[in-house]
């Protein structure tokens, strides 16, 4: 059975129609690589996935679990959801007036109620996952873009998510922070999480992802394999997208 | 001629000076109190999604905010028996009424404060499965009441001078007891001088306080909102 499965997904912000019938199924341990040119509703889709933005039709079942009915979500409803499918997003969102282990320890204390103790034993279990452990008392603003991303990350895992979601994880580092950041999500698909990827890196989405999507006019446009997408593009827009972003090496 | 300045009437008079002055710092202290407390509860009301707690406090706010101070007083101490039988003391009415023009007042700081949040920090909260309470209470509010400081300090100064008013409806606050002295040695120069110093130093300080602080939040690169 699918983790995840969005029916006839659609979301309008006024005038303009950004999702256009999504259908999508999640396998347990897929890793889905979403490209598509800037404005195409990459964001948009992860966000209705865990409902940061309300889909104006269509179904997202999780686990075999409707989520909805549409227009009467539930707060305590959407507030599981979110916590079953962690998010990553570009620009970390980290919570500047607390350390880094505040931050991860934040949804434990906050959202599970966990005592202090075992919030933070927890915390500092997930630093030493994204290799930050000696960074545990170090405010975000000291911190480089990589380990406010990494931070972010273990802020994401703490909650056990059963998916997560990563929207342009990199995009916001200088070239030199991506790699430490790439590796950190590596390391998590080498242990089979399920996971979506919004990304421009299409080197490694390419070695890491176990399918891509490719995102336009608000519909999936192509998908298939890296190899079938990347290397062997059967639609024109792809080819065309693939082609503008020519730096990228196998 | 020249006049001949002589305080020794008023220093005579220091003790009902004091006791203004408390006063004036009670009215004060107890109207911004209650005033933090109401414009915070204003604030979450205009944010809220809910019309039904939106427009309400939408009304009290606009209503306190454009009618002068005075004729709020004169309304609670003079009109509010007339129409609902409350007989408030002036101390009362003076407490009343500022807290709540503070609380409109308030109101605005917190909702520019909270909106000055960038919509990131929400998205984080979010994503970690708080609700809207638990992220406007551990996210947003922690990281905007840093910001409003400094106005909360001017509006401080702002109130206090405000309360001068209830002289009018025979509190005795600081100008209250000043005017009381001026009349009774006939020394309104000396008496105004000293009340208007009184003023300044207190004002004065805490305005210095205020400076202080925005300076250090300055320096970790925090920003501020009036
Ligand atoms: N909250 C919003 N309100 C109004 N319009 C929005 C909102 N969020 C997104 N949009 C619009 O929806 C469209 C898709 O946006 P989205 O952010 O999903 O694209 P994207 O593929 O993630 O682009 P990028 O590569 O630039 O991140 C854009 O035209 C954008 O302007
Ligand atoms: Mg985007």
């Amino acid at each position: 059975m699918s983790l995840l499965q969005v029916r006839g997904l659609t979301k309008r912000f006024g005038k303009t129609d950004v999702l256009r019938g999504i259908d999508l199924d999640v396998q347990p341990g897929e890793r889905i690589a979403i490209l598509g040119a800037s404005g195409s509703g990459k964001s948009t889709l992860l966000r209705c996935l865990n409902f940061m933005e309300m889909p104006d039709v269509g179904t997202v079942t999780l686990d075999g679990k409707v989520i909805g009915p549409s227009g009467k979500y539930r707060e305590s409803e959407l507030t599981q959801v979110r916590q079953r499918v962690g998010m990553v997003f570009q620009q970390f969102n980290l919570f500047p007036h607390m350390t880094a282990v505040g931050n991860v320890m934040e949804g434990l204390r906050t959202v599970r109620r966990q005592s202090k103790a075992e919030a933070r034993t927890r915390a500092e279990k997930e630093l030493a996952r994204v290799g930050l452990a000696d960074k545990a008392e170090t405010y975000p603003a000291h911190l480089s873009g990589g380990q406010k991303q990494r931070v972010a990350i273990a802020r994401a895992l703490a909650m056990d998510p059963e998916m997560l979601l990563f929207d342009e994880p990199t995009s916001a580092l200088d070239p030199e922070l991506v790699g430490e950041v790439l590796n950190v999500i590596r390391s998590l698909a080498d242990e089979g999480r399920t996971m979506l990827l919004v990304t421009h890196e299409l080197g490694f989405a390419y070695h890491v992802a176990t399918r891509i999507i490719f995102l336009a006019d608000g519909t999936i446009h192509e998908q298939g394999t890296p190899d079938e997408v990347l290397k062997n593009p059967r639609q024109e827009r792809t080819r065309a997208f693939l082609a503008s972003h020519k730096q990228f090496s196998f | 001629m020249a006049y001949q300045w002589d305080f020794t009437p008023v220093v005579a008079n220091a003790p009902l000076l004091a006791q203004g002055l408390v006063n004036t710092l009670k009215i004060t202290g107890v109207s911004l109190g209650c005033g933090l407390v109401l414009g915070l509860a204003f604030a979450l009301m205009r944010l809220s999604p809910r019309p039904w707690l939106r427009l309400p406090a939408g009304f009290v706010i606009e209503v306190f905010r454009t009618t002068p101070p005075l004729v709020q007083l004169f309304w609670v101490f003079f009109a509010l028996p007339l129409i609902a039988g409350i007989e408030l003391t002036p101390f009362m009415a003076a407490i009343v009424t500022f807290s709540i023009q503070s609380g409109a007042f308030f109101a605005e700081v917190f909702r520019a404060g909270i909106q000055s949040i960038e919509r990131g920090q929400w998205d984080g909260a979010r994503a970690i499965g708080m609700n809207h309470a638990q992220a406007m209470q551990r996210i947003i509010l922690p990281q905007a009441i840093k910001r409003m400081i400094p106005a909360f300090l001017e509006r401080s100064i702002e109130l206090m001078k405000t309360t001068t008013l209830v002289a009018t409806i025979a509190y005795a606050d600081l100008l209250f007891e000043a005017n009381e002295i001026s009349q009774k040695t006939f020394r309104p120069l000396e008496t105004f001088t000293v009340v208007a110093l009184i003023y300044f130093v207190v004002i004065f300080v805490v305005s210095l306080l205020a400076r202080q602080l925005e300076r250090r939040l300055a320096v970790s690169g925090e920003n501020t909102v009036h």
